[in-house]
Formats: structure tokens, sequence, C-alpha cells
């Protein structure tokens, strides 16, 4: 029981970044109906910035933590943001209503070129980083048995991600600019001639989710300690397993498709082989498409002949 | 209701199509002969197309049966069937109202794709094929001719190579009835093919339907929105409204039926008609009844 | 990073979208070119500020920072000079061409039936007297092997994805399961690789039917994610089944091909090796000329059975189905078993280049099948022209084959390896070879029936 709930928060911590980097995904597909395939290399980008972004704060002198974090985070996501924007411009735009692979080819190439940009700039060794955030609640381990750690980290991650996502559902659902989205989505040619700016929303777009995946990179950071140039690439497919399972498009579905995918893997690393993780992940992918093509949380598509 | 002395072709049964709470087609029954072009009327979103979908298999009905007999053929019970089963077993073949045809694919190519079943087999999983075996030689070289004597029913052997997306509009209609024919149907169904035509074409085009009907002796259905087209070629009309059957007779029945004219213009009480269009329709279904 | 630059290309389908940057520089003289080289050089800085401007080393307890903000100043003046340069020069081009005749010189450029036939014939006849050409070392042959598993990949994957439309995204684990079925096979069994060849081809398209029998029906971003997935299970297989693949180790010591029997070592325990079999010298280039021909073969024998598939029922089907899968279902085509048939088709020819692939390697592992691969044959494809056979040939040239004479340069190699893969979407986002041709003629067909036999 104690080392099923150790995994269960170890699972909701992990799904919480997933979840992050998800939306990006889910919010691209939905409104341009690519796959950035860049996008995980973002994710990467942005935990390379905000460990830059400590190392550089350190030697300012800034040690208060409390305050180096919100910095980072500030740091990261205007960065990463401009990346996001960046690749938009540069990679995607022209191929806007082009053949529906090409944009598609244009982002692998992107994130080869990211992954392999940031390995000569910054070397190819892993790069660690101390721990910043240190101690916890230990709950439950008075029976003698095996103690449940909840660490102030995963707290951290967690009300973050909440926050996040509150304030995300919050812009899609009630703003004007969450309105033009949803319209550029639905119909980008009603939507143009209906005065929305097509091309800003699409890029502001870009820039949310490269934002949301600089917060991952930065939780992501701090999590583990460690990270390198190739990150990206497995988060990345994973993240975005998680948009198609919860359904690609829908806001909620990456939120549940997220902390889906990181219990799942939790809990296979917990009680199974854990070199079979992503096996076990990818199947249940699987099996959620062929039972429900459009995932848990997608809308059913009905046929049009 | 309608009669004929021909043998009945389609029967359709208590055929009910939901989406979610809606019934786009609510317990429809009616016969289609062979030989004969049976046209479906009805105001927009009466069911017309939600009928084809479940005749060929793109819907599954929520309730009901259509039962297809063809001539030396055993009855095939089309709600139990899938899309292409029903297109490649019990022969029904379809257009569609907003022309669905292989763009890239040249003329000739969308007529071959449309015999892919006779030449599928010849080419037995395509190994007799790969080796260029004498049956699938013959196969093909009929395939061929099919296509040829379909391009020039259609006009269409002058365009035979290029591609089909790049035809005007009218011959895109065409090409496609020419592919549903390739396919040597039993049953043809037609999803309003005048649609976007001009007058010329669509009279050509009645044309064409009148003689598919003439020399290959198959029944017909016929989505049609153009009365002036339903009432010269078909000879039986089905009316539809609301997915229901309001009417079911010959042309001439159809045309001064008050259920068909209330469900076109509606009711002289709820409409505010002006006085002399009232009185316009008063007299055309008087007239009609005496 | 790459100079941001938009290519007028993918005006060929559309308009130029008014705002652009092909018709702000029609307008705009060069005031507006600077402003925009401006931009961009401003945009290099603040992308190159983070990641460029900052290096990471590793001092003892911890990382420190290295300032190199040089670099940086360097990124934004390359691009500001590079944007300058590119539209100044689109804007002497567009002034020098005008642009209303420009879509119609691109289709007709290569395009032309009968010219592309020769240049295929072209490319054939160069492809055979390779080895023998005054240039030609063993490492130019070599590579020339490495080209043409390449090649023979893309065609494979070009009926999945460019002429049945499905986008697989893991098509490498089926290139695995050749070449790990060779190896095993030989291994344990001591099948040749004769025998091996069409049992590996086998195999693959079997699993190929497997992992598409469930997935073949979803939508095709799903389909790709699926795939992609398969492609990282069958690594992750690869890699922890230790007690059959050797795990990260992989299979060594596979056997080598042989002409026939005979072995192209010096001496042989049994039997006559290559040499002496017909009385030449001993010589280590028999090999490799043996691969590059036996490649050949291979590439040419799948070239021409794609191109016969194209002309039959089921190639046109194919075809069809990327085109409107609903009027397949009109017409009695099942779309779920003709989907089978593609996927297999591609898996098939992936497993005969992947067993090729063990023989020539001796030696394989899990590396050899990540998800880059997979990502490099779909490059290969879409850059080449979906469907288009000689188009595949020179995109693989392009992106295998330039990349592997700068192995020195091994970091930039995947640097430009991304970049042309962009920078060629965006200048021909339809690919090199967009045109495609009719699988029959009705000109070409003779007009009476019943004469054939």
């Amino acid at each position: 029981m104690e080392y099923f709930t150790q995994q269960l928060i170890n699972g909701i911590s992990l799904g919480a970044i997933y979840a992050l980097i998800a939306i990006g995904y889910t919010m691209v597909y939905g409104i341009i109906g690519m796959i950035n395939f860049a996008h995980g290399e973002i994710y990467m980008i942005g935990a390379f910035i905000s460990l830059i972004g400590f190392l550089l704060l350190g030697t300012f002198g800034i040690t208060y933590i409390p305050l180096a974090l919100i910095i980072v985070l500030v740091l990261a996501m205007l960065f990463t943001s401009i990346y996001g924007w960046a690749i938009e411009r540069v990679a995607y735009r022209p191929l806007r209503g082009s053949v529906k692979l090409a944009p598609l080819i244009s982002a692998i190439g992107m994130s080869i070129v990211l992954q392999n940009y940031v390995q000569i700039s910054q070397g190819a060794r892993v790069k660690p980083l101390p721990p910043l955030i240190q101690g916890g609640l230990t709950l439950f381990s008075d029976n003698g048995g095996y103690p449940v750690r909840l660490s102030y980290l995963q707290i951290l991650i967690v009300v973050v991600t909440i926050t996040l996502m509150a304030a995300f559902t919050y812009v899609i659902a009630r703003t004007p600019l969450g309105r033009a989205q949803r319209a550029t989505e639905q119909d980008m040619t009603m939507a143009r001639l209906s005065g929305v700016n097509v091309d800003r929303i699409i890029s502001l777009t870009f820039v949310m989710g490269a934002a949301l995946a600089a917060v991952a990179g930065l939780m992501v950071t701090l999590y583990y300690g460690v990270i390198d140039f190739y990150i990206g690439f497995i988060a990345g497919i994973k993240a975005f397993t998680a948009a198609v399972l919860g359904g690609i498009g829908s806001l909620p579905g990456a939120m549940l498709g997220g902390l889906l995918i990181g219990l799942i893997e939790a809990f296979w690393s917990g009680y199974f082989p854990i070199g079979y993780k992503d096996v076990a992940t990818f199947s249940i992918l699987v099996l959620v498409l062929i039972f429900r093509p459009t995932g848990l949380l997608g809308r059913p598509e009905v046929e049009k002949v | 209701m309608y009669c004929s002395s021909r043998p009945a072709l389609l029967t359709v049964d208590h055929l009910s199509m939901r989406f979610g709470g809606l019934f786009a087609v609510n317990d429809l029954g009616f016969t289609a002969y062979g030989s004969e072009i049976t046209a479906i009327i009805g105001p927009n979103g009466a069911g017309k197309t939600t009928l084809f979908n479940c005749l060929t298999g793109f819907y599954k009905p929520s309730v009901g049966r259509i039962a297809l007999t063809a001539p030396g053929a055993p009855r095939f019970l089309l709600e139990r069937m899938d899309g292409y089963r029903i297109a490649r077993d019990a022969r029904v073949a379809r257009t569609f109202q907003n022309i669905r045809l292989f763009p890239g694919m040249s003329v000739l190519e969308n007529l071959l794709v449309g015999q892919h079943t006779p030449l599928m087999r010849a080419s037995r999983y395509s190994l007799a094929g790969l080796l260029g075996l004498r049956g699938y030689r013959l196969q093909e070289r009929r395939s061929l001719d099919t296509a040829r004597y379909w391009l020039d029913r259609t006009g269409l052997t002058a365009q035979a190579d290029q591609p089909a997306g790049s035809l005007p509009y009218g011959s895109q209609r065409r090409l496609e009835i020419a592919r549903a024919m390739c396919t040597e149907p039993a049953l043809l169904c037609l999803d309003e093919p005048a649609a976007g035509l001009n007058p010329r074409e669509s009279l050509d085009l009645n044309q064409l339907i009148l003689d598919i009907r003439q020399e290959q002796g198959i029944g017909i259905l016929l989505i049609e929105h153009d009365m002036s087209v339903v009432m010269t070629i078909s000879d039986h009309v089905i009316v539809l409204d609301h997915g229901s059957l309001i009417a079911d007779d010959d042309p001439a029945g159809v045309r001064c039926d008050p259920a068909v004219i209330r469900a076109y213009l509606g009711t002289a009480e709820d409409e505010d008609l002006p006085t002399e269009v009232a009185a316009d329709l008063n007299r055309t279904a008087a007239g009609g009844r005496s | 990073m790459a100079a941001p630059s938009r290519s007028p290309s993918s005006s060929t389908s559309s308009p130029t979208p008014p705002g652009s940057a092909l018709e702000t520089v029609r307008q705009a003289p060069h005031g507006r070119i600077l402003l925009d080289a401006l931009a961009a050089g401003v945009l290099a800085a603040l992308l190159a500020l983070p990641i460029l401007g900052f290096r990471l080393i590793e001092v003892t307890g911890g990382l420190a920072l290295d300032y190199r903000f040089r670099l940086v100043g360097l990124a934004a003046l390359g691009v500001f000079a590079g944007r300058i340069l590119v539209l100044e020069a689109r804007l002497a081009l567009a002034a020098w061409r005008p642009a209303a005749a420009r879509p119609e010189t691109r289709r007709t450029f290569l395009g032309a039936y009968a010219s592309r036939q020769s240049f295929g014939w072209i490319l054939a006849l160069l492809a055979l007297i390779l080895p023998w050409l005054p240039f030609a070392d063993r490492n130019l042959i070599d590579k020339a092997t490495l080209l043409l598993i390449y090649v023979m990949l893309g065609w494979g994957l070009n009926v999945v994805v460019g002429l049945a439309g499905l986008l697989d995204l893991g098509y490498v684990a089926f290139y695995a399961v050749g070449a790990y079925s060779y190896a095993l096979l030989s291994q344990n069994f001591g099948l040749s690789f004769w025998v091996c060849l069409p049992l590996a081809g086998l195999l693959a398209a079997v699993f190929g039917m497997l992992l598409g029998f469930p997935v073949l029906r979803l939508r095709g971003d799903y389909l790709a994610i699926v795939t992609l997935g398969f492609g990282e299970i069958v690594r992750v297989i690869l890699l922890n089944w230790q007690d059959v693949t050797g795990g990260p180790n992989g299979v060594s010591g596979i056997q080598r091909p042989s002409f026939f029997g005979h072995p192209f070592t010096a001496t042989t325990p049994t039997g006559t090796t290559f040499h002496d079999l017909f009385g030449l010298p001993f010589s280590p280039d028999h090999r490799i000329i043996f691969l590059y021909y036996l490649s050949l073969t291979l590439a040419l024998a799948t070239n021409l059975v794609t191109l016969r598939i194209r002309r039959l029922p089921i190639g046109r089907a194919w075809e069809a189905l990327r085109e409107d899968e609903i009027a397949c279902r009109s017409l009695g085509i099942d779309p779920t078993r003709t989907k089978l048939s593609a996927f297999a088709t591609g898996a098939m020819f992936a497993g005969f280049a992947g067993s090729f692939f063990a023989t020539r390697q001796g030696f394989i592992s899990p590396e050899s099948f990540s998800f880059l691969e997979s990502a490099i044959i779909l490059a290969i494809v879409v850059l080449g022209g979906l469907g288009s056979q000689i188009g595949i040939v020179l995109s693989a040239i392009l992106l295998v084959g330039l990349p592997e004479w700068f192995r020195d340069l091994q970091q930039y190699r995947m640097l430009a390896f991304g970049g042309a893969m962009v920078l060629i979407m965006l200048w021909r986002p339809r690919g090199l070879m967009a045109s495609r041709d009719p699988t029959v003629r009705l000109a070409a067909v003779p007009t009476s029936p019943g004469t054939g036999g």
C-alpha cells in the first residue's frame, strides 16, 4: 500500500510535466492540424535555459531560492517562447496550406537542427544540477514499512502545473484571445474573414505552447537534476502520446493524457521490468485508439459523406 | 401508393436513422423497381442523403430492413453489410452530392478503379498480375474496353489521360456516373447529379440517365431538386419530409399531392402567403385532383 | 541557426499571401529589406543569447558558465547579412523573370515524362558501371552501397506513404525485423543469405500485417503516432530481450555473404574461395564490389516490382485510397485489406533491405534502428516528391550521400542534414519531382479487343 502510494505520487508529478508539454502539441494540432515535431526540443531548450539561468543567478549572488525560481521561470518562458515563435515563423508558416506532409517533414528537420544545435553549443555530456529544493513530507512511515515521501519539489510541480492549467483554461474559455483561437481552430478562413488576425493567433499559440514547455523544462531540471540534449525526443513522443490519448485538440484531454502517461510509467517502473516501460505506454495508447479512436476526451467525428 | 408491373428491386421497411435525439430518417418504407428511375425528392434536410448513406452502408441504420433482389442474384440484406461489400457483392453503386473522384489520378484510371473487383479477382492477389499471366491480361483488356465504352458514352474520351481533378465541373459529374457504371451495378444511386450544371449539360445528363435505364435495364435511385428534371425522367417519385415518407406515387400524382405542396411551400394558414399565391396553390391542388 | 528564409515556391498551389516576404520585397525597395534583415538579426541574437552565449562547463563540484557573447554577435551578423543577400537576390530574380511565368517553368523542369525516363536510364547505367570508373575507390563503392540501401528503403516506404498515403513514422521497425531475422536465423540455424533473404522479407511482411491490422482503421495522424510508437517498442524490445537479441551489444559475427557458396576470404577450410574460383589474386575489394552489385540488384528489383505493382489493380487501389477512401468504399474496395497489403508490401522491402544491411555490416545493434532512421527514410520519400521513383534516388543522394562526404565534420553533419530538410521543404514543398504519370494511357492501349494472347 505504501509502495503504491509512493508510485502514485511519483506518477502524478511526472504526469504534470508531461501534461505541460502535451498542451503545446494539442493546441498546435487543434489550430493548424500539424504535429509540431520540434516541440520536444523546445522543452529541452527550456530545460537548458533554466539550468543556465540558475548558474547565472548564482554568479550574481542571488541565492534566495524562491526569488531565483521566479526569475528563472520568467527568463526561461520568455526565451523559449522566442524559440517557439521563430520556429513557426521560419519553418512552418511558409508551408501553411501546402501539401499535408510538408510541415511535418519541416518539423522533423527542425527537431534535428535544434537537437544538434544544443549538442554542438553545449556538448553532449549530461549536465548535472545540485538539488535546489530539498526535503519534503514523510507520510505514514510509522508502521515500520516503506516510507512514503512527498517532496516539496513534487508539491511545487503539481501546484505550478495546476495554476498554469487553470490560467490557460481561463484564457481559452473566457478571453477575446481565446475566442479568436477557438474560432481559428474551427474555421480558419471564416475567422480571417471575421477580422481575426489568424497569423498572429497561430504565432501566439506557438508562443503559449513554448512557454508551457519551458515550465516543464524547468521542472524537469529541478526534478531529475540532470539534463542533456536528447531529453526532448523521448519526452516529446510521450507528451504527444499523452495528447492523443486524451483526445488531440482538447485541453483537458492533454492534461488527463499527461497524467495517465505519468501514472502508467510510474506504476510500470514500480512493479515490472523498467526497461519495458515505454512499451507499456505505447501499448496502452494503441489499445485506447483502437477502442476509442478519438482519444478519451476527444470529440467523436461524424464521417461526412 | 405506387404500383409497378416490374419486379421489385429494393425494398425498404421501417427504416430509421437517428443521430442523437434527431431522426434523420423516420420509419421509412418504400419499394423501388427494376428498370425504373425512382426519384427521391424533398426539401433540404428531409433525409434524402441520409437514406442514400444507409442504402450504401456508410451509416448503419438504427432500425429497419433494406432488401435488394436483383435478377439472377441472391437477396441481400443491405443493413447488415459493410459499405464496400454492398458495392462489391450486392452491386449498389452511387455518386456523391459533392463529387468524390480520385482527383490526382487520370480519368481512365478512375474508371479502372471502378472495375477493381473483377480486375483484382483476375490478378489473383496480384501474383498473376505481377507475372503478367494471360488471364489477367485478358481481364485488363476487357476492363479497358469497358472504360473506353463509358468514356465514349460520357464524352470524355479526349480527356482520358488528364487528371480527373482538372476536368470542368460538368465533366466531373459525368465521370462520376461513368465510374459508378463501370462497377456494373444492379442499382445506381445518383445524389443530385444535376447540381451545378448549366441547362445544356443538365439536358444531356437527363438523356444519359434515361439511356442507362433503357440499355442497362438497371434500377436508378435519383435525388434531385430540379422538379422539371424529376417530372421529365422519373417513373416513380418518393417524397420525404423531416425524414418521413409523405408521398409515393408517379410524377403526375405527386405533382398535385397536397401534402407535397405543403411540404415544399408551407401551408397557407401558417405562412401568410400572398393571396394570389395561395389561390394559385389551391387551384393547382384542385386541378390535380379532378 | 538557419537563416530565416521564406520561399516563394510555396505559391505554386496558392497565390502569394499578402504580407509574405515576396510581396514585401516586390513593393518595397532596399529600405524594407534592410529593416527586415535587421529584425532577423535581432531575432537571431535573441535566439543565440541563452544557448550560444553561455556554455555549461564542468568544473570540480558542478557546473560553471563560460561566456561566448562573440558567437552571439557573429550569429546575429551572419543572419543579418544572409537575410539581405537572400532578399536582394530574390528581388533581382523577380525583376529578371516575370512572376506569372514561374509556376509553368517549375512544372516542366525535369517534369516531362520522356526526359525523366531517360534520366532514370542514365542513372541506372551510371550505377552499373560505377565500380569501374577511374575515381571509384573502396570508400566510394562502400558509400554507394549504403546509399542504395536507403534508396531501396525509400522505394519501399514510398509504397506506404507515397502510394497508399499512410503516414508511417516507424518504418525502421521492419528494417530491424529484417536485419535481426537474418542475423539470428543464420547464427542459430546456419541458414545462408539466399535462404534468409526471402524469409526476412516474409517475416517483416507478417510483422507489418500484425501491427497494421489493429491500427490501419485510424485516421492519418493517429496512424503516424502509433507507428512511431511501434518503432520505439521494437527498439526497446531489441534492447531488453538480452537472451535473444544480445541487448545493447547487438549481434556480431554475422555470416558475410558468399558468391553462391564461395566466400570472399583469402582462404577457406572447405570448398573454394571466390578468387580461386575465377583465378583472380585475392583482394578485399571483391567483397565490396560484390556487395555493391548485390545491393544494386536488390534495389533494382524493388524498383521493378513497385513500378509493376503501381500498374496493377492493387496499386491503383492504393492510390485511390490515398485520394478518397469514401469513394473507394463505394466502388467495392475493402479499405482495411487494401491498406494492409500496402503496409505489408512496404514492410517486406524493408525486411529485404534489413537482411542485406546485416550481411554487409556483419554486426547489428538496436542503435542502427532509432527513430532518426525512420525520419531519414521518410524525408527521402517526401523530399523526392511522393510517389516518384527517381525523385527518391535524387533526394537519397542529397540527404544521405552528401552528408556521408562530410563525415569528418561529424558534429555539423546532422545539423546540416536537419537544415537541409527544412530548406528543401521550404523551397519545394511538393518534393523534387512532384508531377505524377498516369499508370495507363488511353493512347497506348490497342483498340481492338480479343486479339491479346
